[in-house]
C-alpha cells in the first residue's frame, strides 16, 4: 500500500477559472522522504492539501480523478479521518497551536480519537520525548518563540504517530539554526521511524540533502519526478529558478553528478582538484572600530548606542550604535530574538529606544514582516494613485483585490506604498522579506532594492535568507542578544560561517570571500578540473 | 487574563477546584451587604493573589474596576432618592427633579463598587491561576464542542490582540495612514483569516472526528482538598453569618462580635490553603 496516490487529479478552488492541480498522477510509497519543488502558485500546498483531505473537504471546489491517501479514498474520507494517518504542518506556527498550553497541545490530537487518559499521557510524554521538547510541556503557547512553535505544532501533527507526514514549508518563518533543526528532525523521523514525508520547500537547498526523491509542479503540473541529482540537472535546462546554488556551481564547472547537498559538491570539487584549501583562522572584525570610523561621515540613519530595556524584562537591544550611508545595503542577521526587529522599528521611529539616540536624514519607510498587512482596501487601485501604482509596475493590478495578489505581488504593492509619497524616503528598511517567496521573486525583490539605493537611498533588510543577502547587500551586520557581534562586508560575514552562509560558501569553505555561484566560477573556472570528473 | 504558570499551592490544585474556588469568592462578594466584611474579603483577596505568585495580575485588575466603581459612587449619589443625610443640595434638575447628594447614597454606591472591585479581582486571579485547558477539558464530558469553542476563543485572544497591534504599526508606516475604518475593517478581515487557518487546524488535527474523551482518574492532592473545603467555607459562612447591616434610610451597621467573627473567617478561609507548600510545583 502506498502512502499517497493519485490518478488523474484535477482541481478547481471555488470562484477560481483555472485548476490549482491538472491531471496529476503520482504515486509516494511508504517511507519515502519526496521534496515537492516549484514557483509560487505551482500546486504545491494544494498537492499537500489532498494528501491531508483538506482539498476538497475544507477548501470545497471541483475535484475530479481519484486519490488514496494510506489505503482510504479521499472522496469516502475527509480530513479527520485521514488524521488517523496523516499529520500536517503549515506553514505559519501562530495559526496551528490552538491550545492554550503545550501539553494540551499534544494531547488534543489523541482526545479527539477518543483515547483514555493513559493512553493521551503516554502518546504526549512519547512525543516530546522524541522531538526535545518535554521541557517546553508545561509552558503556555502563547509565550513560545517561533521555532517552539513550530516544533510543537509538529509534536501535534506526530503525536497519533502517522504514517504520512505533509510539511507546508515549515522552516519558512524560522531562522536558520531553527530549520535546520527542524530538518535534521525530519529526517530522523524518516530514518527511525520510517514515517513517510511529502515537504514543500522553497530554499531547496536546506532539504535536497535528505531527500529521496524530488517532485516539481508548474501550473498545478507534474514537470519532474526525479531523485534529487535527475531533478537538478533538469532544473539546469529547464527551470534554473529551482536549482540549487551548489548545482548551478557544479553544472557551471561542466563538472557531475549536480550535489544534493554541501558534502557531495565538495567531493565533486575534490575530485576534479578544484576544491581549495581551507582559509587560514582570521580574527574577527571590531565591531566598536567602524563605528568609530564612521562617526564623521554623513548618514541618512544612525543609531548611537541605542537600548531597548523592556520593563520588567530583558533588554532587546544592549547599545547598538550603527551608521547607514546613502546608498548603502546593509543586511541585519541573526536568530530569532537577536533584536533585528526591534532596531527597525527603532529606525522608523515606531518605538523610542529607553536609553540613545536615533538620528534620521529624512524619512524612514518601514516594511514589516507581513506586507498584508498594508493593505486594507478592497482595490488595489485604492491602495495607491495611478500615477504610484504605474511607477510600481503594478497598474494592471488596478481593479484587483489585493488579497487576490499573489505573494509577490502583495510584497511589491506594500513597498510602493512605504515608499509613495511627495519625497523619496532617507532609508528603506525591510523585515524578513522574503518568507514563502520563490527564487524568482527574490532575485526581483533584490533588483528592486538595488534600484533604490542607486537613488541615494539606504537600504537596511532583516533576514534569515544568506542567499538574498549575499545578492543585494555591501555591508552585513550580525546581531545576537541585542548587540552588533560583526559588522563588516558581506563576503567576509557570510563566507565564515556555518548557519550565516551562502551554500556557495560552505561549499568552498569560505574561499576569498566567495558568496555565490557567479563569482565561484569567475575565480575558479579557469582552473583546469581533471578530465575524468568532467561531464 | 492570560495563564500564568507558578509554582503555588492555587496552581497544583486540580483546575475545577481552583475554578470553585474563585466562584466561591465572587458568591461572598455578591451575598456580603457589610463593607468591613466586603473590605476584609478583598484584603483577603489580595493576599490570596499574592500568595498564588500572580498578585501583580490581580493588582492590575484594579485599573479596570476602579473606573468603573468610581463611576458606580457617582451614579448612585446622583440617582438615589433614599438617604436622610444630604450632603449637598445641588438644586432642581428639570424632570428629575431636586438632586441632593446623601451620605447613605454614597456609602452604598460605595459598597456596590467594592462588590464589582471584588468579583473583577476574583475573576483576575481565576485567570492567571486556574489552567483553561484543564478546566475546559473536564467539562469537554458534559459538552465537547462548546468547551473546545471555548479554548479556541481564549485562545484566539492574544492572537488577535497581536495581529491588531501588528496591523496598526503597519498603518503607522504609511506615508499616508488610512482612516480608522478601514483600519478595522482588515483587523477584521484579518481575524476571519487566522479564524479559517485555525479551523484547518482543528479539521488535521481530528476535530471532525471526536469522541468524547474517558474519564481521566486522578487521585485528590492536599491542595485539591484543601482548596475545596477554603470553596466550602467561605461560601457556608457568607449565607451563614450575614451581618447585619442597611444603608437606607439611614447608616446603620453595628460592629458587633458576628461582624468581627465572619471577617476573620473568611479571611481564615481565603488564605489557610496557601499555608501548604508541599508538592506545589507541576
Amino acid at each position: 500500500m502506498n502512502a499517497l496516490e493519485l490518478a488523474g487529479v484535477t482541481y478547481t478552488y471555488p470562484g477560481s477559472a483555472a485548476p490549482a492541480l491538472r491531471d496529476v498522477t503520482l504515486e509516494i510509497a511508504q517511507g519515502e522522504f519526496v521534496v515537492l519543488a516549484g514557483g509560487s502558485a505551482a500546486g504545491k500546498s494544494t498537492l499537500l492539501g489532498v494528501a491531508s483531505g483538506l482539498v476538497p473537504h475544507f477548501h470545497g471546489g471541483r475535484f475530479d480523478g481519484r486519490a488514496e491517501i494510506c489505503g482510504m479514498g479521499l472522496r469516502e474520507h475527509g480530513p479527520a479521518a485521514l488524521a488517523v494517518e496523516v499529520g500536517t504542518l503549515f506553514q505559519d506556527p501562530e495559526t496551528q497551536v490552538v491550545m492554550g498550553t503545550v501539553r494540551a497541545e499534544l494531547a488534543f490530537p489523541l482526545e479527539n480519537r477518543g483515547h483514555g487518559g493513559v493512553a493521551v499521557a503516554r502518546g504526549v510524554e512519547e512525543v516530546a520525548l522524541a522531538l526535545g521538547i518535554e521541557s517546553l510541556l508545561e509552558r503556555s503557547t502563547v509565550h513560545l518563540s517561533g521555532g517552539e512553535l513550530q516544533r510543537v505544532a509538529l509534536g501535534a501533527a506526530l503525536a497519533g504517530r502517522p504514517r504520512l507526514l505533509v510539511l507546508d514549508e515549515p522552516t519558512s518563518q524560522l531562522d536558520p539554526v531553527a530549520g535546520d533543526e527542524l530538518l535534521g528532525l525530519l529526517a530522523r523521523l524518516n530514518e527511525e521511524w520510517g514515517t513517510t514525508i511529502v515537504l514543500a520547500e522553497h530554499r531547496l537547498e536546506r532539504c535536497l540533502g535528505a531527500a529521496d526523491r524530488v517532485i516539481a509542479l508548474a501550473r498545478g503540473e507534474v514537470v519532474c519526478d526525479a531523485a534529487p541529482s535527475g531533478f537538478l540537472e533538469w532544473a539546469h535546462g529547464a527551470a534554473p529558478a529551482l536549482e540549487t546554488p551548489g548545482a548551478t556551481l557544479i553544472a557551471g564547472l561542466g563538472l557531475a553528478p549536480a550535489p544534493a547537498g554541501v558534502k557531495q559538491a565538495r567531493s565533486t570539487l575534490r575530485a576534479a582538484g578544484l576544491l581549495p584549501d581551507p582559509p587560514q583562522a582570521q580574527a574577527e572584525p571590531e565591531p566598536a572600530s567602524r563605528w568609530r570610523r564612521e562617526r564623521g561621515r554623513p548618514a541618512n540613519l544612525r543609531l548611537r548606542r541605542v537600548w531597548h530595556e523592556r520593563s520588567g524584562g530583558p533588554a532587546i537591544l544592549a547599545g547598538v550604535s550603527l551608521s547607514v550611508a546613502a546608498g548603502e545595503r546593509v543586511v541585519l542577521l541573526g536568530r530569532n530574538g537577536a533584536g533585528k526587529s526591534t532596531l527597525l522599528r527603532h529606525a522608523a521611529g515606531l518605538l523610542e529606544p529607553t536609553r540613545g539616540q536615533v538620528q534620521r536624514s529624512g524619512r524612514v519607510a518601514l516594511l514589516l514582516q507581513n506586507p498584508g498587512d498594508y493593505l486594507i482596501h478592497d482595490r488595489v487601485g485604492d491602495e495607491l494613485d495611478a500615477t504610484e501604482l504605474q511607477r510600481a509596475g503594478l497598474g494592471a493590478l488596478a481593479d484587483r483585490h489585493p488579497r487576490d495578489c499573489s505573494g509577490g505581488e502583495r510584497q511589491r504593492l506594500a513597498l510602493a506604498i512605504v515608499t509613495a509619497g511627495e519625497e523619496p524616503p532617507a532609508v528603506l528598511c525591510l523585515d524578513e522579506p522574503t518568507r514563502g517567496m520563490d527564487r524568482a521573486a527574490k532575485a526581483t525583490l533584490a533588483q528592486e532594492l538595488i534600484a533604490h539605493s542607486q537613488r541615494g537611498v539606504a537600504v537596511v533588510v532583516a533576514t534569515h535568507d544568506p542567499e538574498f543577502a549575499a545578492a543585494f547587500a555591501t555591508r552585513a551586520v550580525l546581531l545576537a542578544d541585542g548587540r552588533v557581534l560583526a559588522d563588516s562586508s558581506p563576503a567576509d560575514l557570510l563566507s565564515g560561517g556555518w548557519y550565516f552562509a551562502t551554500e556557495t560558501a560552505r561549499i568552498l569553505g569560505g574561499h576569498r570571500g566567495i558568496l555565490t555561484p557567479a563569482q565561484a566560477l569567475a575565480q575558479l573556472g579557469a582552473v583546469e578540473a581533471s578530465p575524468g570528473a568532467r561531464r | 487574563m492570560s495563564y500564568l504558570r507558578r509554582a503555588s499551592p492555587l496552581h497544583a490544585a486540580r483546575a475545577s477546584v481552583g475554578a470553585a474556588y474563585c466562584a466561591a469568592l465572587v458568591f461572598a462578594a455578591l451575598e456580603l451587604g457589610d463593607p468591613l466584611v466586603l473590605g476584609a474579603l478583598a484584603l483577603a483577596l489580595l493576599g490570596a493573589g499574592a500568595a498564588a505568585g500572580v498578585g501583580g495580575r490581580v493588582a492590575r485588575s484594579l485599573y479596570l474596576s476602579v473606573p468603573m466603581a468610581i463611576l458606580i459612587v457617582a451614579v448612585n449619589a446622583l440617582v438615589s432618592r433614599e438617604g436622610l443625610t444630604v450632603l449637598v443640595r445641588l438644586g432642581d434638575a428639570g424632570p428629575l427633579g431636586q438632586l441632593d447628594i446623601t451620605l447613605e447614597a454614597i456609602a452604598y454606591g460605595a459598597k456596590e463598587a467594592l462588590v464589582l472591585v471584588v468579583i473583577i479581582a476574583a475573576c483576575a486571579l481565576a485567570g492567571a491561576a486556574v489552567d483553561p485547558d484543564e478546566l475546559l477539558r473536564s467539562l469537554r464530558r458534559v459538552s465537547f464542542r462548546s468547551a473546545l469553542t471555548a479554548t479556541i476563543a481564549t485562545r484566539m485572544v492574544p492572537l488577535l490582540a497581536l495581529d491588531a497591534r501588528r496591523i496598526g504599526e503597519a498603518q503607522r508606516c504609511r506615508p499616508r495612514p488610512a482612516g480608522r475604518l478601514a483600519v478595522m475593517r482588515a483587523i477584521t478581515a484579518n481575524a476571519l483569516d487566522r479564524s479559517l487557518d485555525i479551523a484547518a487546524t482543528l479539521e488535521v488535527r481530528g476535530y471532525g472526528s471526536a469522541r468524547r474523551p474517558r474519564r481521566a482518574r486522578r487521585p485528590w492532592s492536599r491542595h485539591d482538598l484543601a482548596f475545596a473545603a477554603a470553596a466550602a467555607a467561605i461560601v457556608a459562612l457568607s449565607i451563614a453569618l450575614p451581618a447585619p447591616f442597611s444603608f437606607y434610610p439611614s447608616i446603620h451597621g453595628p460592629l458587633g462580635a458576628r461582624t468581627w467573627l465572619l471577617a476573620g473567617g473568611l479571611v481564615l478561609a481565603v488564605l489557610a490553603p496557601f499555608a501548604q507548600r508541599r508538592g506545589i510545583l507541576r
